[in-house]
């Protein structure tokens, strides 16, 4: 008789997937038991789910820092500082998606919990993502997450731009999927693992004579990130994307899918394959350059504010792109302070947009916001900081976390890249001015659209929009803590 | 500035009963929360609270001027220190020397009158809250003295002002807002890299962990010279936008016109300064060579401005306009003074700074005045004013003979300096800017000449008079228009110690550069009277 040796479990460092896979289970289990939930109660749900994942990171942080990171599952998942500041980031940006979801579905009278299910799980392949330690659980991960998003994307049933997005957002997502696997495979082909840890201890004891596989591999998989990511040129789908899926689910795209996104690049390109910093740096270098001023410039010619910011999220994915390229520990914080501050942002923005975008989501035009100050001071003053953030204005998280990025890449010397990125952060400041005018300075007494009359603004993105400008503020002016907790968090291989 | 060190900046002035630097900055932050909290529909409670900060934070900052031991200007006093983000390394430390302690009490002073001189009309506690935000960013970028935080509050500003004039404008105000707003915000752009940069390769050079403190890496002086050209360059372009400097200064006329006559005052009296203090503080100082290279430049462009602002302040048709243009060619002064690379250039320029914002603010007042009873600022619909408002007549005269510089009021005494400093250093530039002033005159005696002689049409003969808190509110800009061109010597005593240590900074790290200056200054500066203050004081004193 032999015995089979199973791999070493640490649950507590799993606690954050199985919350949220069971719980989405859960829900689609009762939901389908009974007849009619209260459409409170599967928000609740998600919410509490969110916010447990958010608590449990707690002790997990504790335990990563004291006892230092672990890798288990015989190798293929880690958990570290990074694994959990980016799982405690996609919690923020759960509960914030989540809160927003029932304004959405009652107003677009969308009946199902299907929203919640799917949010949880696309959550749940984030955290995946976040903490894989080898190729193939990341790529796992990443499907997990973005096929429960491409539903998303078409949730509604009645726009058929919200079809749209979804097929464009599908076909071009399994695109990148493919890129992403065969890079996998020719990494697999050039170094003979898939964990990462053993990819990396490969690369630094081995000199490859003909490095022409491993360097198509590292291309590939860069072109599959930088899809997930929407960094120039591989963003085509996103002003479209964002234009026409449901404003909640925009908003869980623009935070959640980059926190892992960027967090797992992170993880791939400046832990793992460090020995090749010189291959790959400078085609994130130009990745970043390209997104900053593509980004900025095609902002400034919407007239839709939905696609304003999708622009601008291009844009913010170029600074992120700034810190990952100096491909050092600075770089690496910078990203993970970034990443806290664009969920803030980004949930805040689109928790606005949503409230805004009235009954069958379609008012998203600069005309909505014009005199959006007088109608509703305390919401446009929400969305001043808001935008006053995304353009990175001091004393505000924004500026923190493109300070950080900027100074990662002028260490490293990259001045050009930096000068750029600046440059490119003034033409999107018009962007969020050209929002600023509309909503303070052209006239007020324009006809109240219909809808807005009487509308109150719920609860629920009342939470969301406080906690973000709160949250916004406060990062802004004391940057310390958020600052210590991303330098604490740098990922880290360990060798299972 | 070669006795002050980084222990000297912890040293603080004797007799402080409080942190002062930082209160200044908090008490206008505060009263700005405040003011936002207060009920919307009550403008009087409004008004009161934020006058009433900004009266505690100018009285703050007069007692300075006390407190500031004159025989140390050179050092910055006053200082409070701490942490802000320490991975890196960037701190709050606050200080003003001989440099800054007048710009500081200047905005100080034009606050609470920019306050009461005129109410918003509308959205009071935004107005309010805005500027005394706008009061403490302004604070700030006086008193830093980390590299990151004065970005910090000069980008700051920006969002106050933006406001200001947007809301609370005139005309096509989003339009002239905007422009303001990214104009400012692309040319300081590339100072975040410059800040950035400078601190990371003193660290290398140095061998110290990042610090982006002011003092450590300008005493130092670490840097590898090309490099710090290039950032001189990325400084330069910020604070060039800012003063403006000609052809940099479109944004200038349109913000200034649109803005309300608040916005107007604080833009001309105090913003501009964030440029041209700039340029003293983190270019003279933290760039001495660099500075040195590029000064022909600068001096080149500040006597284009001052040509070319006063020629297209001649041909304006508004009033305000006209203003405004007139900023441009006082600026070009000052940007001539600093680049003279000497005592007297960059004294004058010192003096002229707090002169400009005090006779431009002055100004600007006047045309709101008019303005408020008018409701026109153009030159041909105005016209002999003069009968039914002697008085404010007679008031526009003395500050309009301020601005041009007559001797014995205060413009006199910095553009005097100025001249004789570039004269020293480059004296064709000097004749040049000679004919500035000569113009000066024209544009502003012509502009009087039609807005309050001849006969007056229509409602313009019978407008009223200045009214009693007009007269009020003007009165202590008057007061210092007179006061510092008879009796400058107590603002120059205190500016020269600092101004004498920033050029001595300068002979230091540049090679073979010795500080252009007359042979009768040479002798007066070691004499008993401390040099330039006994100088002016004497010529002062004739008038």
């Amino acid at each position: 008789m032999s015995t089979v040796v199973t791999p070493e479990v640490l649950w507590w460092a799993l606690i954050p997937v199985i919350l949220l896979s069971v719980s989405a289970m859960l829900l689609l289990t009762v939901a389908s038991l009974v007849r009619h939930l209260p459409s409170f109660l599967a928000q609740a749900w998600t919410v509490v789910t969110g916010l447990a994942v958010l608590v449990a990171s707690v002790p997990m942080w504790n335990e990563v820092r004291d006892t230092g990171p672990r890798s288990f599952l015989g190798g293929t998942v880690a958990v570290d500082g990074s694994t959990v500041l980016a799982t405690a980031a996609l919690a923020i940006a759960v509960v914030a998606t989540a809160l927003l979801a029932r304004l959405y579905l009652v107003r677009e009278d969308l009946p199902g919990v299907e929203l919640y299910v799917l949010l949880m799980l696309s959550a749940a392949g984030g955290v995946v993502m976040v903490s894989a330690d080898d190729l193939i659980v990341l790529f796992l991960g990443l499907e997990i997450l973005s096929i429960a998003v491409y539903v998303l994307a078409a949730l509604h049933l009645r726009r058929i731009e919200s079809q749209e997005a979804a097929l464009k957002y599908f076909v071009l997502g399994a695109f990148a999927s493919a890129f992403l696997l065969y890079g996998i495979a020719l990494l697999y082909g050039a170094t003979g693992s898939t964990r990462m840890a053993l990819v990396s201890e490969h690369l630094s004891s081995v000199v490859l004579f003909d490095d022409g596989m491993l360097l198509a591999g590292i291309g590939l998989i860069l072109v599959g990130l930088a899809f997930k990511v929407a960094a120039v040129p591989f963003h085509a789908w996103t002003p479209d994307v964002y234009q026409g899926a449901p404003s909640p689910v925009v908003a869980w795209m623009a935070a959640g899918v980059k926190v892992a996104g960027f967090a797992s690049m992170v993880r791939v390109l400046v832990v793992t394959l460090s020995t090749h910093v010189s291959d790959w740096s400078p085609a994130v270098g130009v990745l970043g350059g390209l997104s900053v001023v593509v980004g900025a410039s095609m902002a400034v010619l919407q007239t839709d504010v939905r696609r304003m910011l999708a622009y601008s999220s291009i844009a913010h994915a170029g600074f992120l792109l700034l810190g990952v390229q100096a491909a050092d520990a600075q770089g690496t914080a910078a990203v993970y302070a970034y990443l806290v501050v664009y969920t803030l942002l980004a949930t805040g923005s689109f928790a606005v947009l949503t409230v805004v975008g009235g009954p069958g989501d379609e008012a998203h035009g600069l005309d909505t916001y014009r005199g959006l100050a007088h109608r509703r001071p305390v919401l446009a003053g929400a969305f001043t900081l808001l935008l006053l953030g995304q353009a990175g204005i001091p004393f505000t998280g924004g500026f923190v976390a493109k300070l950080g990025v900027l100074a990662a890449a002028v260490e490293g010397q990259s001045y050009w890249l930096a000068g750029i990125a600046m440059l490119a952060a003034a033409i999107a400041a018009f962007v969020y001015l050209r929002i600023l005018v509309a909503m303070y300075m052209e006239d007020g007494d324009l006809e109240e659209p219909e809808h807005s009359k009487d509308a109150v603004v719920p609860l629920g993105a009342w939470i969301v929009i406080g906690m973000a400008c709160i949250g916004v503020l406060a990062i802004g002016i004391v940057p310390g803590p958020l600052m210590e907790l991303a330098r604490d968090a740098v990922p880290v291989l360990v060798g299972g | 500035m070669g006795m002050l060190s980084t222990t000297g900046l912890l040293a603080s002035a004797a007799g402080v009963p409080f942190a002062v630097l930082p209160a200044l900055i908090l008490v206008p932050a505060v009263g700005a929360l405040l003011v936002s909290c207060l009920p919307r529909r009550r403008p009087e409670l409004l008004k009161l609270v934020a006058v009433a900060t900004s009266v505690v934070v100018g009285a703050m900052s007069v007692w300075l001027i006390k407190g500031f031991d004159a025989a140390h200007g050179a050092e910055m006093q006053f200082t409070a220190q701490a942490d802000w983000i320490s991975d890196l390394g960037i701190q709050w430390i606050l200080g003003i020397d001989g440099i800054s302690l007048f710009l500081v009490v200047l905005t100080g002073v034009l606050f609470p009158i920019a306050l009461l001189a005129v109410d918003p009309g509308h959205d009071d506690r935004a107005y309010y809250a805005w500027l005394l935000i706008l009061e403490a960013g302004v604070m700030g970028v006086f008193c830093a003295l980390d590299l990151v935080v004065f970005f910090l509050c000069f980008e700051v500003v920006l969002v106050p002002m933006y406001f200001l004039i947007g809301r609370w404008g005139h005309g096509n105000r989003a339009y002239a807002a905007t422009k303001f707003f990214l104009y400012t915000m692309a040319g300081s752009a590339l100072m975040l890299v410059g800040i950035l940069a400078v601190a990371f390769l003193h660290a290398e050079a140095v061998g110290t962990s990042v610090t982006f403190n002011l003092v450590t890496i300008a005493e130092a002086q670490a840097i590898d010279p090309t490099a710090a050209r290039w950032i001189f360059a990325a400084f330069a372009l910020a604070f060039a936008v800012k003063v403006p400097i000609f052809p940099l200064h479109t944004w200038l006329p349109d913000a200034h016109t649109e803005a309300p006559t608040a916005g107007s005052v604080i833009l001309a009296g105090v913003l501009l300064k964030l440029g041209t203090y700039g340029f003293l503080r983190f270019g003279l100082y933290l760039f001495p060579e660099a500075s040195h290279f590029f000064a022909p430049v600068f001096l080149t462009l500040g006597v284009v401005g001052i040509v070319y602002g006063a020629v297209v302040a001649t041909m304006q048709r508004d009033l305000k306009r006209l203003v405004a243009y007139s900023s441009v060619a006082h600026l070009g002064f000052i940007v001539l003074g600093t680049f003279s690379l000497n005592t007297e250039g960059i004294e004058g320029g010192l003096l002229q700074m707090v002169n400009h914002g005090v006779s431009t603010g002055a100004l600007f007042l006047l045309v709101g005045m008019i303005y408020e009873r008018r409701h026109t600022r153009q030159i041909d619909e105005l016209g002999g004013l003069q009968k039914a408002a002697p008085v404010m007549a007679a008031v526009f005269t003395l500050v309009m003979l301020s601005s041009i510089g007559l001797p014995g009021l205060n413009g006199f005494v910095g553009e005097f300096l100025v001249l004789v400093g570039a004269f020293n250093a480059h004296r064709w530039w000097a004749l040049i800017a000679t004919a500035g002033v000569i113009l000066a005159a024209l544009y502003l005696l012509w502009a009087y000449q039609r807005v309050f002689h001849g006969p007056a049409k229509g409602d313009n003969a019978n407008i009223d008079d200045l009214r009693l808190r007009e007269g009020l509110v003007l009165a202590p800009l008057l007061f210092l228009i007179v006061f510092m061109g008879v009796y400058p010597k107590p603002v120059i005593e205190r500016m020269e110690p600092a101004v004498d240590a920033l050029v001595a900074h300068i002979e230091e790290h540049v090679d073979g550069f010795h500080e252009p200056r007359s042979r009768f200054g040479a002798d007066v500066k070691n004499g008993p009277d401390s040099g330039l203050a006994g100088e002016i004081d004497g010529q002062g004193d004739d008038h």
